[in-house]
């Protein structure tokens, strides 16, 4: 529920920004001299562009509840069906690299954490510091100079020429191969901190008394670590996965532009670039859907591994 | 003691690379906008020593390059003349905290040119874009978390302070705010600001944009820490004792912000160095022909450059000791 409120928040936040903005598709027609004013005139009229704000706001979400979300200018067809197929491949992408940064970032944040003082431990901080500090635009266009120069990896898209005709196992294999550059940027771009972060609420659980008291039973060291200590550093990683989410979203952004993964983020950009305001708001609406998503994804799993929220709610 | 030496080469290294970039004009050999057609790509001039005849000089020297063939980027010496390094050459004019100026650091006579980190497709020094570009990428982030941190400071003060309405009004919409991821954020507000516009107005457009679109998590921030400190014992005695509204922020609870303040700070710098970058590479920032980190990289989308001029990557890799020290900054500031 409260998640429904934040996103007509950010609907009618982003509206009113996007139609704020000086300056609309069918300005840049007045530059061209064979389009007279009456033109752009009708052409503002038929798409209800010279309505008041709220009018349109009321339209915009008309068209929203139609699975529509408006009409954008540049494509001349409704945003919808050009968002969902751009979604699906943004999903496909984020989701890829989010399973397997937490598949790499547990276990070898727990064994860290195992691990203190000792050319390991020292080896990993300085390797995740520079991790962190290489920009997200430098991996990715460094990751892009291995393709190029190598020619292991394709350099971009998704899908390679004659895609359509393949079969099905064939097609898969495609995406897939296409998928191993931006999923290891993404991946990559996220794992150190997702790893520090690991390691540092599994220090803390095996630093509690009752790991102590545990170790004092007698109970075996592997046993510690897996059946108590684990369990107990599981609630603050399941709330940084919904965090993490939104620093994906923002990194698949620019990794999309720049391999040129078809997914929101070129479309975004170039609807900015377009003034296509409708197509804009598309991508902002479908990655907040996406954040609060995840987000509502992390609640429910902190309720499945933590007994206290489950009886908490009751 | 490792942990004291660390925290002072990182200071160190910040101030000689925000002094390097406020004194760009005096710095760097030429304009960043001083084009050379027949020197595209040109490659890094190594500085020598050792002339053709096998004379050494102890005074550096250049030889000038000729492009060699039809290929862009192959180009060969000409060994017959050398051009010795000068210092304190007269040269294109600049502006140095207002003041003309037109000495640089060092030059070579005509027609050589001294190109130490090679020039892009316009012929353009390197290094000179490098320096100006720095100019605009590190301080858009200082204005920038200057900004953020002002606006979060002043709406998260309010809302713990004045707590009840103001608080509700104030943190759902940093919810709002948050609610989105926040390269989309930015990337909505910049889209609704005219696209083409002249650098100096597109500088400070970022600055306003990437400043105010961040307010929320500082707000957060310092709303929980003045919550705590609204409760101290000697803020209700003073508040027992008529200490206006003012006096109590004023006075006993900013005072609190303050380690806050300056942890968000070096947290943030960094990450609004790289919005920026971000915003003028996919061509949405600062553009062309003045230079920033962001706009210089973007030259790099093309597969040729990215391949085969490593030069060109300069702006990339000189981000990475600047975040580097930042982040030493903010840890030795939070382990304080």
């Amino acid at each position: 529920m409260h998640g429904l409120l934040l996103l007509a928040g950010v609907s009618l936040l982003s509206f009113v920004l996007v139609e704020l903005a000086p300056g609309d598709y069918f300005a840049e027609m007045r530059l061209d001299p064979r389009i007279s004013e009456a033109t752009v005139h009708a052409l503002r009229a038929r798409y209800g562009l010279d309505r008041p704000l709220p009018e349109r706001y009321g339209r915009w979400l008309a068209s929203l509840a139609k699975g529509e979300l408006g009409y954008s200018f540049a494509y001349g067809q409704p945003v919808g069906p050009l968002l969902w197929p751009r979604l699906r491949n943004t999903l496909l992408l984020t989701v890829t690299a989010t399973a397997l940064a937490w598949l790499l970032a547990v276990p070898l944040g727990t064994w860290w954490a195992t691990r203190r003082r000792g050319p390991a431990d020292a080896a990993l901080t300085g390797l995740t510091a520079m991790l962190l500090a290489l920009p997200d635009l430098v991996l990715v266009l460094g990751l892009l100079l291995l393709a190029v120069r190598t020619g292991w990896f394709p350099t971009g898209g998704m899908v390679s020429l004659g895609h359509e005709q393949m079969p099905w196992g064939a097609r898969v294999k495609d995406v897939a191969f296409h998928l191993v550059l931006p999923v290891a940027a993404l991946v990559l771009g996220i794992v150190p901190a997702l790893v520090r972060y690991v390691r540092a609420s599994v220090a803390d659980a095996l630093g509690a008394p009752f790991v102590r008291a545990a170790r004092a039973h007698g109970i075996p060291e592997r046993r510690v670590l897996f059946r108590h200590a684990l369990p107990a550093a599981a609630n603050p990683l399941v709330s940084l996965f919904g965090l993490s989410l939104a620093g994906l979203l923002s990194m698949s952004l620019l990794v999309e532009v720049v391999m040129s993964w078809p997914g929101l983020g070129p479309l975004f950009l170039e609807a900015i670039l377009a003034r296509d305001f409708h197509l804009v708001l598309g991508p902002v609406l479908a990655s907040t859907f996406l954040l609060l998503g995840g987000n509502l994804l992390a609640d429910l799993l902190l309720a499945a591994t933590d007994p206290r929220i489950r009886t908490e709610e009751r | 003691m490792s942990a004291r030496v660390g925290r002072v080469a990182a200071l160190a290294l910040l101030a000689a690379v925000h002094l390097a970039a406020l004194g760009a004009g005096f710095l760097a050999p030429y304009a960043p906008t001083a084009q050379n057609r027949t020197l595209p790509y040109a490659p890094p001039a190594p500085l020598r020593f050792v002339d053709a005849e096998g004379v050494f000089h102890l005074r550096p020297f250049v030889y000038a390059v000729t492009e060699q063939g039809s290929v862009t980027g192959a180009y060969a010496e000409d060994r017959r003349r050398a051009y010795p390094v000068r210092f304190l050459v007269p040269g294109a004019p600049y502006r140095f905290a207002g003041l003309p100026g037109h000495v640089h650091l060092f030059g070579v006579d005509e027609p050589a040119r001294i190109f130490l980190l090679g020039a892009d497709g316009f012929g353009r020094d390197q290094l000179s874009r490098l320096l100006h570009g720095a100019q605009i990428s590190l301080f858009a982030g200082l204005m920038a978390t200057v900004l953020s941190l002002g606006v979060g400071w002043l709406l998260g003060t309010v809302s713990g302070f004045y707590g009840r309405g103001v608080d509700a009004v104030i943190m759902r919409s940093a919810e709002l705010f948050l609610a989105l991821p926040w390269l989309y954020l930015l990337f909505a507000v910049r889209a609704m600001l005219p696209l083409s516009i002249p650098p100096a107005r597109a500088f400070l457009l970022l600055v306003l944009v990437i400043g105010l679109v961040d307010w929320a998590r500082p707000a957060r921030l310092v709303r929980g820490v003045v919550l705590t400190a609204r409760e101290r014992s000697y803020v209700l005695a003073a508040r027992g004792f008529g200490a206006s509204d003012l006096y109590l922020i004023r006075r006993h609870i900013s005072p609190q912000t303050a380690g806050l303040l300056l942890t968000q700070a070096a947290l943030l710098v960094p990450q609004y160095i790289l919005a920026e970058v971000t915003l003028s590479f996919l061509g949405l920032g600062v553009s062309e022909p003045v230079p920033s980190w962001g706009n210089m990289l973007a030259d790099l989308q093309h597969y040729h450059v990215l391949a085969s001029y490593w030069w060109m990557w300069a702006p990339g890799l000189a981000l990475v000791p600047v975040i580097l020290a930042y982040y030493a900054l903010s840890e030795a500031l939070s382990t304080r």
